[in-house]
């Protein structure tokens, strides 16, 4: 979707996009969500180190 | 105490014997939040879980926000575009705000899912919403102070949202010297000031205990000596060391 | 034995949940935690400093724009002229245009605010910044001589004019009645390609500055800077405002905020901006107030997440 007054310039660099029709995600936002959706599992799943117990 | 004191001077003072208003503030602050809750050495068993990390996450990242920030602010807006220390400075400061919200949402998560507003901790959840808002607004004005093209471009389009509810007059995204105001003195102060409330909460009113958590359960029960290990599949790691 | 497990609500009753435990504890330090967390994210951040860096696309200049795209500069300048550039026509807290406004059924939140960043496009954007110049062209005397009704014809049908040229050209722009204003706007482009329309605009001959409402407003008139914005995925059908440059994560905590931009009934509304705002007001407020909305707040115990959680003291229980 580059303008026609950009073509010309390209004075920044582009980003990496995925998308579906109509629907597109930046690469980092992308990453971030991903990140944030295994730490979640991962808080979820993963046994906890054991301390002293005490009453 | 120092001996031949007045009673009543310079002797730790009866809770019930406070008659200034002073002593009926402390009496109040050591009754809702006495030290050995406010720092405490252990935590109910159920404590144990990664759930419980993301909170400390989020203060961790949030430290180091105000550090990076500090030495950004010192420097001026320009320092940043022209030497190189000053960019790594500036990505230091803009990957901790990204670990800041990726720890505080995964935290957001995890206490809907506990449902840790039970048992009267509602101000706590109220306070967490808080600070995830104004942390927004703070991010947003930090992306707005980065005088270049990404910033000009946000201003340019956040300021239609400002000024259809009215609010664009006085918090003119295209005003730098009233951003910097909002973003390294007001905003920073009300995200500090709402998560050491959060956290105090947190401390006066103890950890939520599990869902199902009930009376009867062999953690709760007074007559037991001490939590018996079960036979059931050991742990990997846990008690009796 | 029948557990009577402890209530979904707020409420501080009388149950597990709501008194202080009273159970087995396990020794747990929150400082050596919070040093382990300070250590361990300060490692992360400047690794991940260290790796990625950070974006600094460098600012668009009018500068920049008079000479990279001067038809679009003319165009624009022409259309501040003539009082139809979107500044113009944007009401509150700029100008008083009548019916300007977004407004929520009868409700004006932004009439609320009254004029008080006041820009008048013809005067502001072109005809005081020419004035400043050492030898002003003379076409300033014959805009000012003219009456508002002149000015805003002669604007107005340059303006249409360019639109209608071969590449907006104003060269290539057909003979008509356009008084003072091709010279007023050439020497715009003349005045911003040497650079010194954009410290005019800024800070009006004083020496400080920091409010770039002016520029940015004119900048934004024109089709180059929201161009090179949609280069890159920044404009408002793009999730624009979540988008850093490049390949950096933004601010994808504002999804939700940029959805309702994209989604209808918002997206073809004309007062999109302040639903949209309301919205996500009402929203956050749902979002703290959680705790006291029925069903949603028994979502935790319908999926019950929490037994993966506390599995330990469910197994020991
Ligand atoms: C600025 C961001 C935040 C910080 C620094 C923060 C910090 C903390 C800390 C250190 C704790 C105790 C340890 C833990 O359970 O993780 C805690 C607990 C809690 N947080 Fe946050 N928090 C933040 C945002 C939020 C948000 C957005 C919510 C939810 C909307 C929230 C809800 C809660 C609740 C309900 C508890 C009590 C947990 C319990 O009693 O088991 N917090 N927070």
């Amino acid at each position: 979707m580059t303008g026609w007054l950009v073509a010309s310039v390209g004075l920044v660099g582009d980003g990496t996009y995925f998308g579906w029709d109509g629907f597109t995600i930046q690469s980092g936002n992308l990453i971030v969500i991903v990140v944030m959706i295994i730490l979640f599992v991962l808080a979820l799943v993963l046994p906890f180190p054991g301390g002293k117990r005490r009453k | 105490m120092t001996a031949g004191a007045t009673p009543g001077h310079g002797a730790p003072v009866d809770e019930a014997d406070a008659h200034t208003l002073t002593g009926r503030v402390r009496r109040w602050l050591l009754r809702k939040l006495p030290p050995d809750k406010l720092l405490p050495e252990d935590q109910p068993v159920f404590v144990a879980s990664w759930a419980y990390v993301f909170g400390m996450g989020a203060v961790a990242s949030l430290l180091w926000i105000i550090v990076s920030g500090i030495v950004l602010g010192l420097n001026g807006p320009q320092w940043y575009h022209v030497s190189s220390l000053g960019s790594f400075v500036n990505s230091t400061h803009l990957w901790s705000v990204e670990l800041f919200f990726i720890f505080m949402v995964v935290h957001l998560w995890l206490k809907f899912w506990m449902a840790a507003w039970r048992g009267g901790r509602v101000l706590t959840w109220i306070t967490g919403v808080i600070s995830f808002v104004v942390s927004i607004v703070a991010a947003f004005t930090g992306y707005l102070l980065q005088t270049n093209f990404d910033s000009q471009w946000i201003a340019f389009e956040a300021k239609d949202a400002l000024n259809a509810v009215g609010v664009g007059a006085w918090f003119n995204v295209a005003n730098v010297g009233q951003l910097f105001t909002w973003h390294v003195t007001l905003l920073p102060l009300a995200v500090g000031a709402m998560v050491v409330l959060h956290v105090l909460l947190v401390r006066v009113h103890g950890v939520a205990p599990p869902l199902e958590a009930a009376e009867s359960d062999a953690q709760l029960r007074r007559d037991r000596p001490g939590p018996a290990e079960p036979p059931e599949p050991a742990e990997p790691r846990g008690d009796g060391r | 034995m029948t557990r009577k497990s402890s209530s979904i609500s707020w409420r501080n009753t009388d149950d597990v949940a709501s008194r202080p435990w009273t159970g087995s504890v396990r020794e747990y330090d929150l400082i050596k935690e919070l040093i382990i967390g300070v250590v361990v994210v300060g490692l992360l951040v400047l690794g991940v400093s260290a790796i990625f860096g950070s974006p600094d696309e460098p600012s668009v200049s009018l500068k920049a724009w008079a000479t990279a795209a001067p038809s679009d500069f003319v165009g624009t300048a022409a259309k501040e002229l003539a009082g139809t550039s979107d500044t113009a026509g944007y009401g509150p807290p700029y100008n008083s245009t009548p019916d300007a406004t977004q407004k929520i059924g009868p409700v004006d939140l932004q009439s609320l605010s009254g004029v008080r960043l006041p820009v008048d496009t013809a005067s502001d954007f072109v005809i005081t910044p020419l004035s400043t110049l050492p030898s002003p062209p003379e076409a300033l005397a014959r805009w000012a001589a003219a009456t508002d009704q002149q000015r805003s014809s002669w604007a107005a049908a340059y303006s249409d004019a360019l639109a209608a040229a071969p590449d907006n050209d104003p060269a290539k722009v057909a003979g008509g009645d356009y008084g003072p204003v091709p010279a007023l706007t050439g020497a715009l482009l003349d005045m911003a390609r040497q650079g010194s329309l954009d410290g005019v605009l800024q800070n009006g001959g004083n020496f400080y500055n920091m409010d770039y409402t002016r520029s940015l407003l004119f900048l934004g008139d024109g089709g180059y800077f929201p161009d090179l914005a949609a280069s890159q995925h920044l404009s408002g059908d793009q999730w624009g405002v979540m988008n850093e440059t490049g390949d950096t994560p933004g601010q994808s905590w504002l999804w939700l905020f940029s959805l309702l931009y994209q989604i209808e009934p918002f997206k073809s509304a004309p007062n999109a901006d302040a639903i949209v705002v309301v919205a996500m007001l009402v929203l956050t407020a749902l979002l703290a107030l959680l705790p006291f909305i029925p069903g949603l707040r028994s979502l935790p115990r319908m999926i019950p997440l929490h037994r993966l959680i506390w599995k330990d003291y469910y197994r020991n229980r």
